[in-house]
């Protein structure tokens, strides 16, 4: 517990974004997804995942359809859209400048200055 | 752009929130399942793992509902979670509810009663075809927008910018059908009146201009539609039949279709009659004359041609017309101006009149809305608890000031149908009220959809704007703080917009007060003002001669054998007649007086234009106006005797130099007459209340005879039984004579109509202010006292003598309440110079007034503090303590 880390606000969509943008998922495969992808370094409660879809599908990032998962269960799948893509691809580049600004800011030392 | 997408969401979820639902949840429980079914495989039994997927997944309605909110589409429903709940808190609190809605509902009824007649009267054009292209041609010199026949056909033949101009007159016939006469009221009208008009019969046909050939030439007559039916019971076979117009025969051609009521908004026609057969119909022959001007003009502008180029038009014809006939129409000019009230002559005050009632009305809505603002401010701090509460449990502060509105616009939406209807009802009467006993003036102001949608606009814009005072409030809220520290004591600066609120409100309040008091004093005075005449103890038959067939020599005959039937009767102590009434309205032109020495009789070198009355031997002694010098008509001023006048005192005056000087001297008339004073009488009221001192000439009716005959009987006895007396000896002369009969007094409803209408509405309006100041004060008060009643407790345990006490809960109040009533009586007294022209002798520098406005609100503030006072004063330390 103690090596996870809370998420920011605002990254939540971000994530899942980037975890549909590997494959078509259901909403417990995109939860797997960024577990196996952050390495379980990144704490999300499981529930507040469903009203990010929703919100995503209305922005129309994401497009649903009822399917099968690999153990039989019907599931939604998700997908990315066009508009999807284009939205990860601009949320990715302002969060790595982000990244990056806070990275070289916090390791300023001081005789740096 | 959002609304749409959330109409459309709406649309498209209204219809399937169960199916969203039931799909929610199979997705959300496929999530547990898949989740349990890898702890499973972990070695877990499926029970324990199922478990513990639903205990990792979370809080299950909470994300059930968040995603069902992020789905979009839920505007509506939120509303309507918004308006059950605030049907439930109001239900919870019903004072303040009840104070609202009764609030409001006064506010928007006052709102929608004015706003319909302002649309009867000024909105709603002439129930014709295209009546936006209809134009009254006034008269620009005389006080009336009144013209002559001859000018008429003049500006109908010579003008290049309308389709047709039409001329017409309302006139008081004898109508006799099978047998019995009975009084009607008619348009003259030209031939071409509904050609021009553009309507289209009912029944039967109209007449045309075509059927107009000189004088008497076309005895048809065409019916309105609520006459055809009231008198004759729609019966489909009076069309052609003959009937008797003043013992004339005329035929009924058509019936005029139900919608249209004629050309002017408070008169509809029984019937109308070609303008041609005026000699027939009015008694007396105009048709030549031009200087003698009786007809309402209105024009059908031709299309492409603008209002100021047929100005232009009309003018340019005015200048032919002025250098033609200098006599008749020198410094003619003319003008438009919308149709319906007799051009700017009635338009004109009626439009001051009812735009300052719905600047007063909107008053009163807004002080309504600061009212109420003030309580639901104040209720928000009662509520702040509950909102607290609501803030810690996560609701957003958007979604709880969501639901304030709501409720807010749900009250004021109750209280405005509340308004509404009791405004309907209102108006139904006022749609059927004849208000002037002698003519059947009548406005229809039945509220059409224009009213409803402004009323209930106002409802929305009101619940809104009160809605909107307690935001801040509710923004500034912290949860913890609140909710911690319990019902906090913020009294102080904070309440700075309430005592805005209140300030204003105050003022609204005192302007309508001191309008009220103005009006209603000056009322009172007009009532016991000197008019010239005595109403009192008089009674009046108003009949026309010719309505029974008499003409020419038989007029004064028949005059005299009415006056002597009735001065008969046992009790009566005079009676005369005379052709017109002062302040009754009918008479509205002026008569030229030249000096005795003019040569050149044209307009402009007359001393003045005199009201002229012409009456019978013994008038004044019937009216009760006293001789000043010289004497009254007797008998002998007939048509054998030289022309003589008696003239008031502003008539001598101003021609004569003084009332002495007048008696014996002559003036010349219009057409070169030398007319010798007789007598000078004291100065009366002829036309208006309102009027200064004008000149009037009386005229022996033997000498100038008029077949328009008013009866006034002096008597002291009981007016019923005169009454009864007097029909029974008229009967008896000429059973054929269509007359009315009432007291003097009644008839002087007519003339007092303007001053009265203004006194009661603005004395509902000044009652509705100082209700809704007196609630607001009170609502003040006494939300500031409960509020500070612990502090008041330890004040008094601590020996505060009640002056103290009293001085520092109800204080502030009674600032409030000097400083708004001062700003009241400023705006009010600068308001009531608008009313001077409508109420008689109204002046707001009247110390009784002024007196009056200062005890008005001061009674209101002391009603209104009365009950706080009390509580305030009767403040238990040791209760309010313990009960913390």
């Amino acid at each position: 517990m103690s090596n996870q880390a809370q998420l920011l606000p605002g990254t939540l969509d971000l994530l899942i974004l980037k975890a549909v943008s590997l494959g078509p998922l259901h909403g417990y495969g995109v939860l797997l997804r960024i577990g196996q992808i952050s390495d379980s370094a990144l704490l999300i409660e499981q529930g507040a995942l469903y009203p990010a879809l929703f919100r995503l599908v209305r922005q129309g990032r994401l497009k649903a359809s009822w399917g099968t998962s690999e153990n039989n269960r019907r599931a939604k799948f998700y997908e990315l859209t066009a508009a999807g893509r284009k939205g990860l691809q601009e949320e990715m580049e302002g969060w790595n400048r982000l990244a990056a600004a806070m990275a070289s800011v916090l390791a300023t030392r001081p005789e740096e200055i | 752009m959002s609304l749409l997408v959330s109409l459309r969401s709406f649309v498209s979820t209204l219809f399937q929130r169960s199916r969203i639902s039931a799909e929610l949840d199979e997705e959300l429980r496929s999530h547990v399942q898949l989740r349990a079914d890898d702890l499973e495989r972990s070695g877990l039994s499926r029970s324990e793992a199922e478990r513990r997927a639903r205990v990792e997944f979370g809080g299950y309605e909470r994300y059930k509902q968040e995603s069902y909110e992020a789905v979009g589409g839920q505007f509506f429903e939120t509303l309507h979670q918004d308006i059950r709940f605030g049907l439930r808190m109001l239900y919870k609190s019903p004072a303040f509810t009840a104070v609202a809605v009764i609030t409001l509902a006064l506010g928007i009824s006052a709102n929608a009663v004015v706003f319909s007649v302002l649309n009867g009267l000024i909105l709603r054009p002439l129930n014709v075809p295209q009546s936006q292209r209809l134009f009254t041609i006034q008269h620009g010199q005389d006080p009336s927008p009144l013209q002559s026949y001859p000018d008429y056909l003049d500006l109908r033949d010579r003008n290049h910018s309308f389709d047709g101009v039409i001329a017409y007159a309302f006139s008081r016939v004898g109508l006799n059908t099978r047998g019995d006469a009975s009084t009607a009221w008619l348009y003259e009208a030209s031939g071409n009146y509904f050609d021009v008009l553009e309507i289209r019969p009912y029944l039967g046909r109209f007449f045309h201009a075509s059927d107009e050939h000189g004088p008497n030439s076309s005895p048809y007559l065409v019916l309105s539609y609520a006459y055809w039916m009231s008198h004759f019971q729609g019966d489909r076979d009076l069309i052609g039949r003959r009937v008797e117009v003043n013992k004339h025969p005329f035929t009924v051609l058509g019936v005029a279709p139900p919608n249209f009521r004629g050309t002017e908004l408070y008169f509809t026609p029984d019937f109308w009659v070609p303008l041609v057969n005026e000699e027939q119909v009015g008694g007396g022959n105009d048709l030549n004359a031009r200087g003698v001007r009786g007809l309402s003009l209105v024009g059908r502008l031709k299309p492409g041609v603008s209002t100021s180029q047929a100005d232009a038009d009309l003018n340019s014809i005015a200048a032919y017309l002025a250098k033609s006939y200098p006599k008749d129409d020198e410094k003619m000019f003319f003008s438009l101006a919308r149709p319906g009230l007799m051009g700017d002559f009635l338009g004109r005050p009626v439009r001051a009149f009812l735009s300052g009632m719905m600047l007063l009305a909107g008053l009163i809505l807004l002080a309504a809305c600061a009212n109420l603002g003030n309580l639901s401010a104040a209720r928000a701090a009662d509520r702040s608890r509950e909102i607290a509460l609501r803030l810690a449990l996560g609701s957003s502060r958007k979604r709880i000031l969501r639901q304030l509105l709501t409720e807010a616009v749900l009250v004021s939406l109750i209280g405005g149908v509340a308004g509404l209807l009791g405004a309907v009802v209102l108006l139904r009467w006022l749609s059927v009220w004849q208000p002037i006993s002698s003519f059947p003036a009548n406005v229809p102001v039945n509220p059409d959809a224009k009213v409803y949608v402004v009323a209930l606009l106002l409802a929305l814009i009101s619940g809104l704007l009160f809605g909107i005072v307690p935001v801040q409030q509710v923004l500034r809220t912290n949860p913890w703080q609140t909710v911690k520290a319990g019902p906090a004591d913020m009294v102080g600066r904070r309440l700075k917009l309430r005592d805005l609120l209140l300030v204003l409100q105050i003022a609204v309040c005192a302007v309508l007060v001191t309008s009220s008091l103005v009006a209603v004093r000056g009322l009172l005075r007009s009532l016991h003002s000197n008019f010239g005449f005595a109403p009192q103890n008089a009674m009046l038959v108003e009949t026309d001669v010719d309505m029974a067939g008499y003409s020419g020599e038989q007029v004064p005959i028949m005059q005299k054998r009415l006056i002597d039937t009735v001065g008969a009767i046992p009790g009566v102590t005079a009676a005369a007649a005379s052709d017109m009434l002062p302040l009754g309205g009918q008479d509205f032109s002026n008569v030229a007086v030249f000096k005795d020495s003019e040569t050149d009789l044209r307009p402009s070198n007359a001393v003045l234009n005199t009201y002229t009355q012409n009456i019978s031997s013994g008038y004044f002694g019937a009216a009760g106006t006293s001789l000043l010098a010289g004497r009254t008509f007797t008998v002998h001023d007939d048509k054998h005797g030289p022309q003589v006048a008696v003239v008031n005192r502003e008539f001598a005056r101003r021609v004569f130099g003084s009332e002495a000087a007048a008696v014996g001297r002559f003036y010349k008339s219009m057409d070169g007459t030398r007319i010798q004073v007789v007598g000078v009488v004291e100065n009366g009221r002829y036309r208006m209340l309102t009027e200064d001192p004008q000149p009037a000439a009386f005229l022996p009716i033997l000498q100038s005879p008029s077949s328009s005959t008013w009866l006034i009987v002096r008597s002291n006895r009981d007016p019923q039984e005169l009454t009864a007396a007097i029909e029974r000896s008229l009967r008896s002369v000429d059973a054929g004579l269509p007359f009315s009969i009432r007291t003097w007094d009644k008839e002087m409803d007519s003339a007092l109509f303007a001053s009265r209408v203004a006194t009661i509405s603005l004395g509902v309006l000044g009652g509705l202010g100082a209700m809704l100041a007196m609630t607001g004060i009170f609502g003040m008060a006494s939300y500031s006292v409960s509020k500070r009643m612990r502090e008041l407790g330890i004040r008094i345990a601590l020996g505060a003598q009640r002056k103290e006490v009293l001085h520092s809960a109800l204080g502030r109040a009674w600032r409030l309440l000097v400083f708004g009533s001062a700003v009241g009586l400023l705006l009010g007294i600068a308001a009531t110079r608008v009313l001077s022209s409508i109420v008689y002798q109204a002046t707001p520098r009247d110390p009784l007034v002024l007196a009056g406005v200062v005890l008005a609100m001061l009674l209101l503030g002391l009603l209104a503090t009365w009950i706080p006072a009390q509580r305030a004063l009767g403040a238990d330390p040791l209760m309010l303590l313990r009960e913390e």
